[in-house]
């Protein structure tokens, strides 16, 4: 059996799956029942001034017959009092000794940060998250992003918090950056044990045609929001790895955004999180969810003979490559498997009017098309539309070029290989 | 043009047996379509409707947008969508079938999205700018109302005459009262008739009560939609009892008012097409017992669709294979049995071998007769085995005549008798309005 436990800067908990700070952790009772449905570790609904939020919060993005493939929403933190809410944390941390509570927190003054550090710590948290990432509200009253798009503040900040904490302390950075970097290099130089990553984005999730107002509409007006769900999932992976494979970036990572599976889960951990949170796909299906986790991740360990969690954190991470570090010189073509094919001729439209015109109407008549291999791209199209499982295989034909860079190519003038595709589209 | 049905039908005691879909069904189903490129479903439909676009229209939520391109191709597209046999024509060949998946269920999509417009009373169409043109159209089923809706599109003056009461044709009165009733098929005729300026002559049987001659006297161009005629009979020993009926003529009494069933306990249908296959689970659905197929091949040799049947079967219904009928037992004239010759497997008899069983009520399901000697009044028409022989656009040998539907076709479906119907109104507004005249 592979041992799940994970490790996220000195913060220990039975398996990698957090609940990450949002309605799922809002209440000491809601995160016991997580707790014993199987979740390793929460982050407690951001504490801080209490505030009141609006009705009419959450927006979806229906997609093709899917219910929010996409979620946002204009909350703001939590509505509830400290007092309530670290009385509670204490409960939690008596019944469930061995998972991992961390609490959020977002507050102005540095006497204020002071306070609400020292309660989480006498409530026994195991670990301490600061909210430099909510988007909407919190940011138009200096917090939340507003924080977090400023270096130097969050670096500032940071700081001021690891002056009054004896438990590790992680930076929550948002995505709403040009680069993430910088980011979260301030919170490592303010001394923060690790990040976690990405808060939501900043978005509209769509617009009430008959009202002309944004979603989710409050009365007659609406506001913009923080997206997330299974559509942010590639934003957010990008920005994990791109820290992980930062030379001056060593602190561990909590990955964030759009899991919604143990598949999921292990893409993160590939990237470099070493434990991963879940908010949406909780709200949407309920804590039952992280049965499976566990148990699609611990048949994944065991078939790839996996032992530790330790083991896969970063593995995808040396084959992250700049575009100009990738082989020139490598090529494949679709190839349509006949027997599986069902004539939707889905892949000929799109070859035709997305890529390089290569697939065509079979000449005998079938109802299989043909690619043209000798103009075929491998661009993955065809095999993006196919419907069905197998059909279009993408594969690699050697073609007598060695291996090598565009980089080098610019370099030292390395051969590459003739290019191809449409060129008898070719204008004069 | 009076199209009320009495209040008191047989056929109300069915349901549909496809039942119509929600919103939240028709948008999944929607969004399952693949949205095929040069889909083989447009290729299997006679009336070439444009399947993956109105699909996609429901799944995007344009759902008269949706009815719009039904109706674009096929302006019966509401009842074709409950009657056609799509098993066999566009769900038959959806691709999905070349997968262990289950097709789109086309027919449903299509009804969802033809209904919404008929609840929103969306009529599409106007009629087009006056052409000083007249043309008629004989018969008032569907070949004749797709080709009437056409022709006043293009701005004809239309006229439709009919020999019976209603319109529709067979789609009215013919039709299994679980997939339509009469009253759906009648709210389409309205609906169809909203265009405006179609003038209705019924109870006028051609050429008996308005010959060729007069029609060319009158009209630039004629379209026949007459279909087929009554029900083939047997003259057997014992033909005349009572209890023996063809079997259209008893699904339009059904359909159009009540039956006396109270005394049947034995019913025998006599034939193996689809006619047979409606009139076995209709008596079924009447409440008879005891229904009984009988047909002189086998299983596999019927001309009814294999899905009609494996229902029929699910609903109790027997059946007698190889069996010719040979007499009609009665008692005073009252039919009581059938006498049945035994067939081999090459449908011949087997000598000696013969078989009797109970019956008060007998159908003949075994064929309707061919209308196209009706036709011998006009010059340079041509008939072949009862069917009006047109090219491929519908016109006939006689100038200015066109045909469509089952009377071109030897029965075929409600579907094609639109196509044809609208493939042949638009050669004739082509004639027309190239000079073009039947008239005389
Ligand atoms: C029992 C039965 C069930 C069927 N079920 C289905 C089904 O489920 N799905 C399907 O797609 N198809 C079905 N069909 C076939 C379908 O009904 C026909 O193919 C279709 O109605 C043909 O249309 P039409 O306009 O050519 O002829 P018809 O529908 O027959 O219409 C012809 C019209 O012309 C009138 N007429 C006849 N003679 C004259 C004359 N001399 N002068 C003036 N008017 C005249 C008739 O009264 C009738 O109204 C069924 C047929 C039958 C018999
Ligand atoms: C309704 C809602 C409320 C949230 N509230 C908070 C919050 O109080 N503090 C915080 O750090 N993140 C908050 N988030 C962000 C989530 O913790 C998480 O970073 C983000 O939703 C991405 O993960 P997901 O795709 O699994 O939902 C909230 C998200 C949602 C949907
Ligand atoms: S779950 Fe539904 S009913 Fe309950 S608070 Fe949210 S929006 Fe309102
Ligand atoms: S997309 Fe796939 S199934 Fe469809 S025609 Fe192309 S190869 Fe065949
Ligand atoms: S063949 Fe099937 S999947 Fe393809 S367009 Fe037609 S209905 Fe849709």
């Amino acid at each position: 059996m592979p041992d799940l436990t994970s490790n996220t800067a000195g913060i220990i908990s039975p398996n990698p799956f957090w609940l990450a700070s949002a309605p799922p952790t809002n209440s000491g009772r809601q995160i016991m029942r997580a707790f014993e449905a199987g979740w390793g570790g929460a982050v407690w609904k951001t504490l801080g001034q209490p505030i009141q939020n609006v009705s009419s919060r959450f927006g979806g993005i229906h997609w093709r017959g899917e219910r929010a493939a996409g979620f946002n929403n204009v909350e703001l933190i939590t509505d509830r009092s400290l007092e309530a809410n670290f009385k509670e944390m204490a409960e939690v941390k008596r019944l469930f000794p061995k998972h991992a509570v961390i609490s959020s927190l977002m507050v102005e003054t540095k006497e204020e940060w002071k306070e609400v550090v020292k309660r989480s710590i006498d409530a026994g948290a195991d670990g301490i998250e600061l909210n430099f990432g909510c988007p909407h509200g919190m940011c138009e009253r200096g917090m939340g992003s507003a924080v977090g798009q400023e270096p130097k503040v969050n670096q500032e900040i940071t700081s001021w918090v690891k002056e009054y904490s004896s438990i590790p302390v992680l930076v929550k950075l948002t995505p709403n950056v040009g680069d993430i970097v910088p980011h979260g290099l301030a919170a490592q130089a303010g001394g923060a044990d690790g990040v976690s990553l990405i808060n939501t984005i900043k978005s509209i999730i769509g617009v009430d045609l008959e009202k002309m107002a944004p979603q989710p509409v409050v009365g007659n007006k609406g506001s913009n929001g923080g997206y997330c769900g299974a559509a942010v999932r590639p934003i957010a992976l990008h920005m994990v790895a791109a820290l992980a494979r930062d030379p001056g970036f060593n602190i561990p990572i909590s990955g964030i955004g759009g899991v919604t599976n143990w598949r999921d889960a292990v893409e993160f951990i590939a990237l470099g999180s070493s434990s991963v949170q879940v908010c949406t796909e909780v709200m949407l299906r309920g804590y039952r969810i992280v049965e499976d986790m566990i148990d699609g991740l611990t048949r994944f360990m065991t078939e790839q003979g996996y032992e530790t969690i330790d083991q896969m954190v970063g593995k995808a991470i040396p084959a992250y490559s700049e575009w100009g570090d990738l082989n020139i010189n490598f090529e494949s073509v679709a190839k349509i498997d006949a027997e599986k094919c069902i004539g939707c001729n889905r892949c000929m439209v799109a070859c035709h009017d997305g890529a390089h015109q290569c697939i065509h109407p079979n000449p005998d008549g079938g109802l299989t098309p043909v690619v043209d291999e000798s103009e075929c791209v491998g661009c993955n199209l065809c095999e993006i539309v196919c419907p069905v499982p197998d059909c279009i295989t993408m594969t690699e034909v050697d073609n007598g070029y060695a291996a090598t860079t565009w980089n080098e190519h610019m370099t030292s003038g390395t051969k590459i290989r003739p290019k191809k595709g449409s060129h008898g589209y070719d204008m004069p | 043009m009076n199209q009320k049905l009495p209040a008191n039908r047989a056929e109300l005691v069915f349901e549909d047996f496809k039942k119509p879909y929600s919103e939240q069904q028709a948008r999944a189903e929607a969004n399952r379509c693949l949205y095929c490129y040069d889909a083989p479903c447009i290729q299997a439909c006679p009336t070439e409707i444009d399947i993956p676009t109105f699909i996609r229209r429901i799944a995007n939520e344009n759902v008269e947008g949706a009815a719009k391109t039904i109706f674009d191709s096929n302006i019966l597209g509401m009842s074709c969508a409950r009657v056609c046999p799509v098993e066999t024509l566009c769900v038959g060949s959806c691709v999905y079938n070349h997968m262990d998946a289950s097709p789109i269920q086309i027919g449903k999509l299509q009804r969802y999205a033809t209904d919404a417009a008929f609840d929103a009373g969306l009529s599409f169409y106007e009629a087009g700018e006056d052409t000083g043109k007249s043309v008629v159209c004989i018969g008032g089923g569907p070949a004749s109302l797709a080709a009437a809706h056409r022709l006043r599109r293009f701005g004809h003056k239309v006229t439709i005459i009919e020999k019976d009461h209603y319109l529709g044709g067979l789609n009215t009165t013919g039709i299994a009262s679980y997939k339509m009733k009469a009253d759906r098929s009648l709210t389409e005729v309205e609906w169809l008739m909203s265009i405006g300026g179609i003038e209705v002559r019924s109870g006028i049987s051609v050429p008996d009560q308005m010959s060729w001659a007069d029609l060319q006297a009158e009209f630039d161009a004629i379209f026949v939609g007459f279909g087929l005629g009554e029900d083939s009979l047997l003259s057997l020993e014992g033909a005349d009892s009572k209890g023996i009926m063809g079997a259209v003529d008893f699904i339009a009494k059904m359909k159009l008012g009540m039956v006396d069933l109270s005394s049947v306990q034995h019913a025998i249908v006599i034939g193996g097409g689809n006619t047979a296959l409606d009139a076995v689970r209709e008596l079924k659905g009447l409440g008879i017992d005891n229904v009984t197929l009988a047909y002189r091949g086998g299983e596999a040799q019927m001309s009814g669709y294999a899905h009609e049947w494996s229902e029929a079967k699910r609903e109790g219904v027997s059946a007698s294979w190889r069996s010719q009928p040979l007499a009609f037992i009665h008692n005073n004239g009252k039919l009581t049995g059938v006498e049945f010759q035994l067939m081999d497997e090459n449908k011949k008899a087997i000598d000696g071998q013969t078989k009797t069983l109970n019956a008060d009520l007998v159908l003949l399901a075994i064929g309707q007769g061919k209308l196209g000697a009706l036709t011998s009044g006009l010059t340079g028409i041509e008939v072949e085995k009862g069917k009006i022989v047109t090219d491929a656009h519908g016109a006939t040998g006689a100038k200015g005549v066109y045909a469509g539907g089952d009377c071109r076709n030897g029965g075929k479906e409600v579907v094609n008798a639109v196509a044809e119907g609208d493939q042949a109104a638009q050669a004739m507004h082509t004639f027309i309005m190239g000079g073009g005249s039947c008239r005389t």
